[in-house]
């Protein structure tokens, strides 16, 4: 039986194909989001992977942002409950989720039985998500992927705040102008995302094991500052971008067993 | 259309033109209107006076611009949108205004109004256990009248607001049953609906509205009550719009069993008593008699446990809290009510109500998960 689960975000599309609720034998990611051609190339891609079609899934489960937009889903679940799912799946040690994606930033409290016990979302502002780190890639002349790196050579923290992308991104102009390294800025940003992301973890109570997952958690600048914030390790979820997709094949793969 | 559906539609009608009820209300009677700002005031000295009371509680999705003048953008949502409605003459109509000040928005608004109404401006003591309390107000209350009488050229008695208390008595005590029957009958009253019903009452004449939610609570008792399969939730906060937001509550079949918001409930919470004392008297001590409001001090701070309690009268499987954005005394009770559910395992989930926003996809998202959640 294949089951698949999309999560259509605000700046990726991602779909897992789960056979028999296992096994995963496609994970796509296209980095545009809900909106755009995006959600329609993620399934294609993972069409293509897996030679499978629609007409071979038992039950199709949406999530993310573009949950209630995409049409072709069976059912729509909230993109905290999936990734929950799927990160409890990932790791069952899991209690303290912090999901970083594009546009909101989410703490989720769970239970030993991967049940939600409570959970924080970003008040309506880019501070502290992906988003903010995007403008502060392009301020600073550098791409997503290379920020991390760029941390690493860091000799200090320059401080940027973390109360608005629009503020912050004057500080980083000024930090520059005044001849701060741009390492240092990086390493700043990443601090400013992670103090953020912590502030909701620390709201809904922090436990150990603590995940990081969503799109931010690929960067290890950002994972590092959230572990010097929390002063506790963060396990990084394989394949961070596809936790909630799995989750929600996951949930189809149970809906398609009561059918 | 059933008898029902009928009041409701009416009740919903005005609730969404309050202008127009007010221009109603002036050509039959050929009187005015007096505002009433958040959150309490003596409403019945207005109604003795002949003249509408009407709520001000802001507006939803206006763009706030020459607001901006006057308040700093973390001036809580409601008072940007009563200031952007003030620059726009939206409040000149008003006979009036009633402003009290229990808060430290409010008190700054109170002497920065830009609209032509006369404003008129009183304190409650904050101290309220004291009998000295009750003394301050009634001076205050005092005040209020003697403003009243001389802008609106109308003499006060204390017959007239005799007869105000107890049509306002009744309308809390009718209030308070709806809230119960609307627990009832989540199917027939939903969150949009039980929002009108409130909402209304703003807008209208108390004994008018006394009368149509008598029969709507008449028509609604004599359907069979039906079980219901959603969940119940009790909510908190300043107030909970626009219908937008409370349609999600339907779409996730979310029932709203009892309330503690300031626009709703705690306008019903505490009437005026019967007693010896005077009316003005009588009137200040209802506000020494308030609890479980974030702008009353309550030094045991008890407005977890008074929900808390509401949780157990009514079944309620959660309470969430409609965390009005910028509300200073909003946000300081969120704590410590949040460490009190958590301790007792009371589900709960906050939410931010911000009337100048018109997306509500964070907050279809955070009700979602909560659903699934319990």
């Amino acid at each position: 039986m294949y089951t698949m689960g999309i999560d259509v975000g605000s700046a990726s599309s991602k779909v897992v194909i789960l056979k028999d609720g296992k096994d995963v034998v496609a994970a796509e990611v296209v980095q545009v989001g809900t909106g755009s051609s995006g959600p329609q190339r993620a399934l294609e891609q993972a069409f293509k992977v897996s030679g499978l079609t629609r007409e071979d899934m038992s039950f199709v489960v949406a999530t993310g942002y573009g949950r209630f937009a995409f049409e072709g889903a069976d059912k729509q679940i909230s993109e905290i409950s999936c990734h929950a799912k799927g990160i409890y799946h990932l790791v069952p040690t899991a209690r303290t989720i912090i999901d970083i994606g594009g546009q909101d930033a989410k703490a989720i409290r769970l239970d030993d039985k991967g049940g939600i016990k409570q959970f924080f979302m970003n008040d309506k502002c880019a501070a502290g998500t992906g988003r903010f780190l995007e403008v502060m890639a392009r301020v600073l002349e550098t791409t997503l992927d290379d920020m991390a790196e760029l941390d690493a050579q860091a000799t200090d923290t320059a401080p940027i705040s973390s109360t608005c992308t629009v503020f912050a991104e004057s500080e980083v102009i000024s930090q520059l102008s005044s001849g701060e390294s741009r390492n240092n800025i990086i390493k700043g940003v990443h601090l400013s995302v992670a103090s953020r992301a912590c502030g909701l973890a620390y709201r809904g109570g922090l436990e150990k094991d603590v995940v990081m997952t969503g799109g931010v958690a690929r960067n290890a600048g950002v994972v590092r500052a959230v572990a010097s914030v929390l002063k506790t390790d963060v396990i990084v979820a394989p394949n961070p971008q596809t936790t909630g997709a799995l989750g929600a094949a996951l949930f189809a793969y149970e809906a398609a067993q009561k059918k | 259309m059933s008898k029902v559906e009928a009041i409701l539609s009416q009740l919903k009608d005005i609730a969404a033109n309050p202008k127009k009820a007010m221009d109603d209300y002036k050509a039959e009677t050929g009187k005015g209107a007096v505002g009433v700002m958040p959150i309490y005031a003596p409403e019945e000295m207005i109604h003795a006076a002949g003249y509408l009371p009407m709520g001000i509680w802001g507006a939803q999705g206006k763009t706030i611009s020459q607001a901006r003048t006057y308040l700093p953008p973390f001036a809580c949502s409601i008072m940007q949108q009563v200031m952007e409605l003030q620059c726009e003459g939206a409040y000149d109509d008003l006979a009036a205004v009633l402003f009290s000040v229990p808060c430290d928005t409010l008190k700054c608004l109170s002497q920065k109004w830009k609209g032509t109404s006369p404003v008129i401006v009183f304190t409650h003591p904050q101290n309220r256990g004291l009998e000295a309390a009750n003394t301050f107000l009634v001076k205050e209350y005092e005040l209020v009248k003697a403003q009243l009488e001389h802008y609106l050229e109308v003499k006060i008695t204390n017959a007239d607001l005799e007869r105000s208390i107890a049509i306002y008595n009744e309308n809390r005590a009718v209030m308070r049953e709806f809230v119960k029957v609307a627990a009832d009958y989540p199917q027939v009253i939903d969150a949009v609906s039980r929002h009108a019903v409130f909402k209304a009452r703003q807008f209208m004449l108390k004994e008018k509205h006394t009368e149509l939610v008598k029969e709507l609570i008449a028509e609604v008792k004599a359907m069979p009550v039906q079980p219901w399969t959603g969940k119940k939730v009790i909510v908190t906060g300043i107030l909970l719009e626009p219908n937008e937001l409370l349609e999600i509550f339907n779409e996730f079949g979310l029932a709203i069993v009892d309330d503690d918001l300031a626009q709703e409930s705690r306008q019903i919470r505490v009437d005026v008593l019967d007693g010896e004392e005077g009316p003005l008297y009588r009137m200040a001590k209802a506000w020494q008699q308030m609890y479980g409001c974030s702008v009353a001090t309550d030094t045991k701070k008890g407005r977890g446990k008074m929900l808390m309690n509401k949780m157990a009268q009514t079944g309620a499987d959660a309470v969430i809290i409609a965390q009005m954005k910028f509300c200073d005394p909003e946000e300081w009770d969120y704590p410590v009510m949040y460490r009190e559910f958590e301790e007792k395992g009371v589900k709960n989930l906050m939410i931010e109500v911000d009337q100048e926003v018109t997306s509500f996809e964070q907050v279809k998202t955070r009700l979602q998960s909560f659903v699934e959640m319990m």
